[in-house]
């Protein structure tokens, strides 16, 4: 807050970022994974972001040089999130550019720092919840045939994805190191916990909903006092024991071949295999 | 098929190419990218239930860290241009689309390693603080992944409606597309087995059994089950003695907040 006031006092020679720089920032940061590569992933985005603001903040060619050398160091995070990371990089060149004591070491280190525990919070929150989420109720919508469904997903995610970015890179930038402080405190945290409840919660009924295995073999045949014809198949026991039973065993396989580091395709073309050949042997439907 | 429409069919292609790298405005979700392959191809609605369709298999596709998901943007055009022109049944375009994502993903590595080659152009740019070269590296690396998608989706939109094509799909045997269609009744477990993977926390496994349980026995709708599955969230976070000492920070932060923007 201080340092707010001291900002506001001395309005002449202070460094400071237009409005139109923010919004270039934002827009920039929209391809931040563009270059990704395997030797460090996100960082000529990340890079690229920073630009309006080197070029704002500092005039000097070597200032310059040491500032996109600085910001084309590995970095990789959630991408929505990393507007957050962002914001706070802007602010602390700001508070550089501005005369502050501030050294190469803790810019990395602030980046490095906040990139993890954000990727952390944002990895869980929108691959694990809102897209699954959001998908699974497009798709629901698109399989009937209705264009609601691409448009729900569509619409959803972007507007969460937009309220991300804008609202992270404002934040970040507002709030500077404070961000910092603030990944101790437990407001993340009861975000990323409940949306691991809500998301678990969700897949637990998705893998019983919208999973179908049929193992239509037959156990016994035989007819009844009544007259009427009783058959007896392996899916008949299973669903008087728990329905979905054999799509939640196949869930957990996949997790414990998948922690296992098998590769995903690998299960992929396993199960595909499982189908024709149980088709094949007449014992799936 | 017009020229008009491989060209919008490989412009799609290439946008969705780009998607999938940035997974920012998610145009390389089968959702989105089958949607769009329909609409230029004439055939809306058949685009739509691919893209569900296969979305349900893709849902636990995701780049998480350094780890690659199969590529779904190559998956969801390819497949879609095969079954809108090729006429293949639904069936056999998810049964396409999975060797495919295979396949992207190998290219979508080739790629990423190729821009290894740009990230040390872009070094070279630094010293000299030439903005605009780093930015034309960045660029460059984008654009390769909307070519390595745009490429092979414009070869298969020029033979697709060939008979050649449609005979070699027309070969496989009823034993594989059938055994097929039965597996993609469950192989989307793969996809739900990463997303709980990622989530994982044993404490918070109940959550998952109670959702399981209740969608088992219940006819709830998704709607439903996602109010149901917030409560939970809520009553366990409210109850949770771990948090009684940080909501008060919390709201002590808040009140420090409210006077910063007074000032």
């Amino acid at each position: 807050m201080d340092n707010a006031q001291r900002l506001a006092g001395e309005v002449v020679n202070e460094k400071q970022l237009t409005k139109q720089d923010i919004r270039s920032i934002n827009f920039r940061s929209t391809f931040l994974l563009g270059s990704f590569n395997f030797e460090r992933m996100q960082s000529m985005g990340f890079c690229v972001s920073m630009i309006p603001a080197i070029k704002r903040l500092y005039t000097k060619k070597e200032d310059q040089v040491a500032a996109l050398k600085r910001h084309l160091e590995f970095f990789n995070t959630q991408p929505w999130v990393g507007s957050a990371v962002i914001g706070v990089t802007v602010a602390m060149e700001q508070e550089r550019a501005n005369g502050a004591p501030i050294d190469d070491a803790s810019i990395s280190g602030v980046k490095v720092g906040l990139m993890g525990p954000l990727a952390g919070v944002g990895d869980p929150i929108f691959w694990g919840t809102a897209r699954p989420v959001l998908a699974a109720l497009g798709a629901s919508l698109a399989i009937a045939g209705s264009i609601l469904g691409p448009l729900v997903f569509f619409g959803g995610i972007n507007l969460s994805r937009f309220l991300t970015r804008w609202y992270g890179l404002k934040y970040g930038y507002e709030k500077g190191t404070e961000i910092v402080k603030d990944m101790d405190g437990g407001r993340l945290q009861k975000l990323t916990q409940g949306a691991s409840i809500l998301g678990l919660f969700v897949m637990g009924s998705l893998v019983s909903k919208w999973t179908s295995i049929n193992v239509p073999y037959e156990l016994s045949r035989y007819t009844n006092t009544a007259g009427q014809e009783v058959v007896t198949t392996v899916q008949s026991v299973l669903d008087s024991l728990l329905p979905g039973l054999l799509p939640l065993l196949l869930t957990f396989a996949c997790m414990k071949l998948l922690k296992k580091k098998v590769n995903a395709m690998h299960i992929i073309f396993a199960l595909f295999a499982i189908g024709i050949l149980g088709f094949k042997w007449g014992i799936l439907a | 098929m017009n020229a008009m429409q491989i060209v919008l069919v490989t412009l799609v292609a290439a946008i969705a190419g780009m998607g999938s790298v940035l997974d920012e405005r998610q145009t390389h979700r089968p959702l989105i990218a089958c949607t769009l392959i329909g609409l230029v191809l004439g055939d809306l609605k058949t685009g739509i239930i691919l893209g569900g369709t296969l979305e349900m298999l893709a849902l636990g596709w995701m780049n998480v860290g350094a780890a690659m998901a199969p590529d779904a943007a190559l998956a969801s055009v390819i497949s879609a241009i095969l079954v809108i022109v090729g006429k293949q049944s639904i069936g056999e375009g998810i049964a396409i689309a999975i060797p495919i994502a295979a396949a992207g993903q190998v290219l979508t590595i080739f790629v990423r390693t190729i821009t290894v080659f740009f990230q040390h152009k872009a070094d070279k740019f630094a010293e000299d603080a030439n903005f605009r070269g780093i930015e034309m590296c960045h660029i460059a690396g984008l654009l390769l992944q909307g070519i390595r998608v745009a490429v092979p989706a414009c070869v298969v939109a020029m033979v697709a409606g060939t008979s050649a094509v449609t005979n070699a799909l027309n070969a496989i045997p009823d034993v594989i597309t059938r055994g097929l269609q039965i597996s993609g009744g469950f192989i989307v477990v793969v996809g739900y087995a990463m997303v709980i993977n990622m989530m994982e926390a044993k404490a918070l496994m109940p959550f998952f059994f109670l959702g399981f349980v209740v969608a088992s026995f219940t006819g709830f709708n998704l709607i439903g089950l996602g109010i149901l599955g917030a409560c939970a969230a809520i009553f366990f976070i409210q109850l949770n003695p771990k948090y009684h000492k940080s909501m008060n920070q919390v709201a002590v932060a808040n009140v420090s907040e409210d006077e910063l923007e007074g000032l």
